[in-house]
């Protein structure tokens, strides 16, 4: 039941914070400093979560497969392969270096 | 979202790029390849006389646009795969998943969502986690407001699909009308594929088992990654992802799941002042003649700190004004 809650919890709230964001004034975005702001935002939230997911096990910061296969993926992007390439190069080597006890 | 179809889409029009801005501007974005906000906020500025240019051409554009949108939107699509069989491997059940793709629909907000529930973490705690890293749709929903301007009633259903892949290829396009079919195109293929493959996913784990031993936990900052990588173009975007980064992985032990996200987007207003200050006078150029004047190289935020160290720590206060501000 606990996991119903948080479900529908999440769903209202992340349902409306897009709504909101969609209905903001337009003047709001005449502003510059906004307009700046909401293009640099995603990157900080992204650099974070691209960080926390290959480094983070819950509350600690670990060094483990995924690091491998993170790089491959940046490697991948680099040679500006397809969104699936990258992801699925991030998977094999993974599970590569985990098969190779990484 | 991703940047090959992107960049294709931009090389096809050559001659566009000449209307966004100063020639010097139009220039460095094309050869760099346009990020995708970028290219929003130009298109914005100007929306209806590259509306007009690309008239002409415009069902060669729908079919750009449409191959774009569906190539984001199938590749990611199938990535609920990996949301299916973590949301399983969690011991969420294939109903709860299913819900949750077809409710949330915000993969990285999924993902938190079940990964604290499987912690143990109290349902609330999860679903605040799990909000704080939806608040970004947010941003995204502020910039595409102006470039759909959506009647009330569409704006209802449309809000559900505002999520990173429908804002980054429908602020990629040019014009209203193209950014639309790009939203659109993306919000379906996606929705729907999203909800088909967390099906077979969550179905799928018994006969998988050990899902880290396949390296499906690496699908999630891959995803990040790639949605990242055509972000990091100027310094001020590297300096912004190189402290958050910091802050992210920095404040990870010390705060409840989701919240070092929320205090790593304070980044973004603090390398903005700092830049802002760094080139008084010039708030309209953008961000080009900042990577020229090296202030911030492209290793990014360890290399920023040293001459803008102490702007930076003078400014943390004014910009938590502004992020509040902006909100």
């Amino acid at each position: 039941m606990s996991v119903w809650i948080a479900i529908g919890v999440t769903a209202v709230g992340c349902y409306l914070v897009k709504l909101l964001g969609l209905s903001v004034p337009a003047g709001l975005l005449e502003r510059p400093l906004t307009q700046r702001l909401a293009a640099l935002v995603p990157v900080a939230l992204l650099a974070a979560l691209t960080a926390q997911q290959t480094f983070g096990a819950d509350t600690a910061l670990v060094l483990d497969a995924r690091l491998a296969g993170v790089g491959a993926a940046a490697v991948a992007l680099l040679l500006r392969a397809p969104f699936l390439v990258v992801v699925g190069a991030a998977v094999l080597v993974t599970a590569g270096a985990r098969a190779l006890g990484g | 979202m991703t940047p090959v179809p992107q960049r294709k889409h931009l090389l096809k029009s050559p001659e566009v790029p000449k209307d966004i801005g100063s020639p010097d501007e139009g220039a460095t974005v094309h050869d760099t390849g346009a990020p995708a906000h970028d290219t929003g906020a130009a298109s914005r500025g100007t929306g209806a006389a590259l509306h007009d240019d690309t008239a002409t051409e415009g069902g060669r554009d729908d079919r750009a646009v449409i191959r774009d949108a569906l190539g984001v939107g199938i590749a990611v699509g199938l990535s609920g795969f990996a949301f299916g069989v973590t949301a399983a491997g969690a011991g969420i059940s294939v109903a709860q998943a299913c819900a949750l793709s077809l409710l949330v629909f915000t993969g990285a907000s999924q993902f938190a969502l079940v990964s604290a529930l499987a912690a143990g973490g109290n349902p609330l705690t999860a679903a605040a986690g799990a909000f704080f890293l939806g608040a970004r749709n947010a941003f995204y929903g502020l910039r595409l407001s102006s470039l759909l301007r959506l009647p009330p009633g569409t704006r209802l259903a449309a809000a559900h699909w505002v999520i990173d892949e429908t804002s980054v290829v429908a602020l990629a396009q040019r014009g209203r009308h193209a950014a639309r079919l790009g939203f659109t195109v993306t919000g379906a293929t996606l929705f729907a594929l999203w909800n088909l493959t967390t099906l077979l996913g969550a179905l799928g784990a018994e006969a998988l088992g050990d899902t880290d031993a396949w390296g499906l936990d690496a699908a999630g900052p891959a995803c990040f990654l790639a949605l990242l990588a055509p972000m990091l173009r100027t310094g001020p975007e590297r300096a912004t992802a190189g402290l958050a980064v910091l802050l992210g992985l920095g404040l990870l032990p010390v705060l409840p799941p989701g919240v070092p996200v929320l205090v790593a987007a304070l980044a973004a207003p603090v390398v903005l002042l700092v830049h802002s200050r760094a080139l008084p006078g010039k708030p309209g150029r953008g961000y080009g003649a900042d990577g020229a004047g090296g202030v911030e190289g492209p290793g990014g935020p360890d290399g920023a700190g040293g001459a803008d160290g102490t702007r930076k720590a003078n400014g943390t206060e004014k910009t938590e004004a502004d992020e509040e501000d902006a909100r």
